[in-house]
């Protein structure tokens, strides 16, 4: 199996690994029985709306302007992120590289990061380990996915 | 500090005497074996004189020793080899015996085979140990059984086979057909991971066909050995001159063969080496279950050679160990998803019953006769806090 040298970094050297006890939102994706399973944990932060970033959002994502994580004053955003994996070599460099995206990013540009964008950071993962990318995707999707449904139910009550 | 190697089934070292009589065919017998003049016949005899220590080393004929070239080829020319000469005369389709834990070059040949309409197959599960029961091989028998074919050593556990037993109840059987004019049935086993460790007598075994390799004993690779008894029918799958006795064509190997023939016979100055290897697997094994919780081992215990060990760890996954060890610059390998290229888990170990998420970390550690004490001590040392690592980050509690 040859793996890139960011791969290899990102395996031997694993950021964001752990977990979050008061998270805001958990996501859990893969099952032991294909071999990789990947649970993610974020906090999510308000930060004030600056002018930079906001016409930096808008531009990329006009429908952002619309988004429940946005106000004029306020953006949510991923104050922490960390996971814990059980799986190979590049489901644990893909789950540490997604969390290195995810960092800092607003819940809008969090949501977005995809496949290809954890692939891309990472040099390109062999042909045989590209489901471990779409599972780190797919995690941070979900987790983000559970603060929403979280959010909305205590909204409800 | 230097690598350490435990990935002996894979393939071994080949040994210097080897590398030396490989380079002397070379410098002094390079002729083509076919030739009539001298320097023809120099290489001639030097193929013969290797066909002469592969026939001791089997207890044979020297007229029943094939070089092919290497361990699949054997398999695929006794297994196709026998479909295709039998379907010309018995009735019906020929029916194959063989094994879920088979190495690939038996199994999907056979699959193959059975798919394109050429046999009909049977695949025998293994009991939890890995196991073949020679009773299930004496059940699945068949009126058109033409062919046996069960591995003598597992290649991922190092579980063995009771091919003696086998052979005896196919014997048996065959004695019952003689007298009826039926079918007969002829057994093949794969004992490539066996050839360095267990006993190689045909007639002991009451094998017809038996494969093995140079380089899982310290010899070349690219170079096998089938052994044909006399009168078993087999088709040639590589055609052209009248090598081989007419049975693989193609000039012959003969530095390959050489270093086959020169592995054999540094085997024979060995004989003391097995105890050793199994007392170093033993104290592998001991020390791994001792100090790593939730460590498992996979296979026999007792019905097994000596070099292998297949272990599974819980909650740590095999490519992630594997890795690891080998950032310390410690080889070994894994019969789990990851590493062999395909996302299933090892068939060797779901075979044996073994559920995915243990099989998914399970790691193979392979000895050979230069493997040392230190080196063991060295992986004893340097694995748990690499599984305890791993664990730390898995999202499971163990």
């Amino acid at each position: 199996m040859e793996y890139s040298k960011e791969v290899l970094d990102h395996f031997y050297n694993p950021r964001n690994v752990g977990e979050i006890k008061d998270a805001d939102g958990v996501g859990q994706v893969g099952n032991v029985r294909c071999g990789d399973v990947m649970y993610v944990y974020i906090k999510v932060g308000r930060r004030p709306l600056g002018k930079e970033s906001r016409v930096k959002s808008s531009e990329k994502k006009p429908q952002t302007l619309n988004s429940k994580h946005l106000t004029d004053e306020f953006e949510e955003f991923i104050e922490d992120i960390k996971f814990k994996t059980l799986g190979c070599a590049a489901a644990i460099a893909t789950s540490s590289m997604m969390t290195e995206l995810a960092k800092g990013k607003s819940i809008d540009e969090a949501k977005s990061i995809s496949r290809d964008d954890i692939n891309e950071a990472l040099g390109i993962l062999p042909k045989q380990k590209y489901h471990c990318s779409i599972l780190s995707a797919d995690g941070i999707q979900k987790a983000i996915e559970d603060y929403e449904n979280k959010k909305e139910k205590s909204a409800g009550k | 500090m230097n690598k350490i190697y435990l990935d002996n089934a894979a393939t071994t070292k080949p040994s210097e005497k080897v590398l030396a009589a490989m380079a002397k065919v070379n410098e002094e017998a390079w002729g083509n074996p076919s030739s009539i003049h001298t320097i023809g016949q120099n290489a001639n005899s030097k193929l013969h004189e290797a066909r002469e220590i592969v026939a001791d080393f089997l207890n044979c004929d020297f007229q029943e020793v094939l070089f092919t070239g290497g361990g699949s080829e054997s398999d695929n020319l006794a297994i196709r080899g026998i479909a295709q000469s039998s379907q010309l005369n018995a009735q019906g389709k020929p029916h194959i015996i063989t094994s879920e834990t088979e190495h690939h070059a038996v199994l999907h040949t056979v699959l193959e085979l059975e798919k394109g309409g050429v046999i009909e197959a049977t695949y025998l599960a293994p009991d939890s140990d890995g196991v073949i029961e020679p009773n299930s091989v004496r059940e699945a028998l068949k009126k058109n059984t033409v062919l046996v074919t069960l591995m003598y050593v597992n290649n991922e556990t190092g579980v063995k086979n009771p091919i003696a037993e086998i052979g005896k109840i196919i014997k048996e059987e065959n004695e019952k057909r003689q007298s009826g004019d039926q079918q007969q049935i002829y057994f093949h086993t794969d004992a490539v991971q066996a050839a360095e460790w267990e006993d190689m007598n045909v007639e002991s075994l009451g094998v017809d066909l038996l494969t093995f390799t140079g380089h899982k004993m310290h010899g070349p690779k690219g170079v096998g050995v089938l052994y044909v008894r006399k009168g078993t029918p087999i088709k040639p799958q590589i055609t052209g001159g009248g090598q081989e006795f007419k049975k693989r064509a193609g000039t012959e190997n003969v530095a390959g063969i050489a270093g086959l023939a020169e592995a054999i016979n540094e085997l024979k100055a060995q004989s003391t080496k097995h105890k050793t290897v199994e007392s170093l697997r033993d104290k592998l094994v001991a020390e791994i279950v001792k100090n790593i919780p939730d460590a498992i081992i996979n296979g026999s215990q007792t019905m097994r050679a000596p070099h292998i060990a297949n272990i599974s760890f819980i909650n740590a996954e095999g490519e992630a160990i594997i890795l690891n060890l080998d950032f310390l610059g410690i080889a070994v390998s894994s019969g789990s998803a990851c590493t062999s290229k395909s996302l299933a888990p090892s068939h060797v170990l779901t075979a044996m019953g073994i559920p995915p998420e243990k099989a998914h970390g399970s790691i193979r550690f392979s000895l050979s006769r230069y493997t040392t004490e230190e080196e063991i001590d060295e992986v004893i040392r340097v694995l748990p806090p690499i599984i305890k690592k791993l664990r730390e980050m898995s999202p499971f509690k163990s």
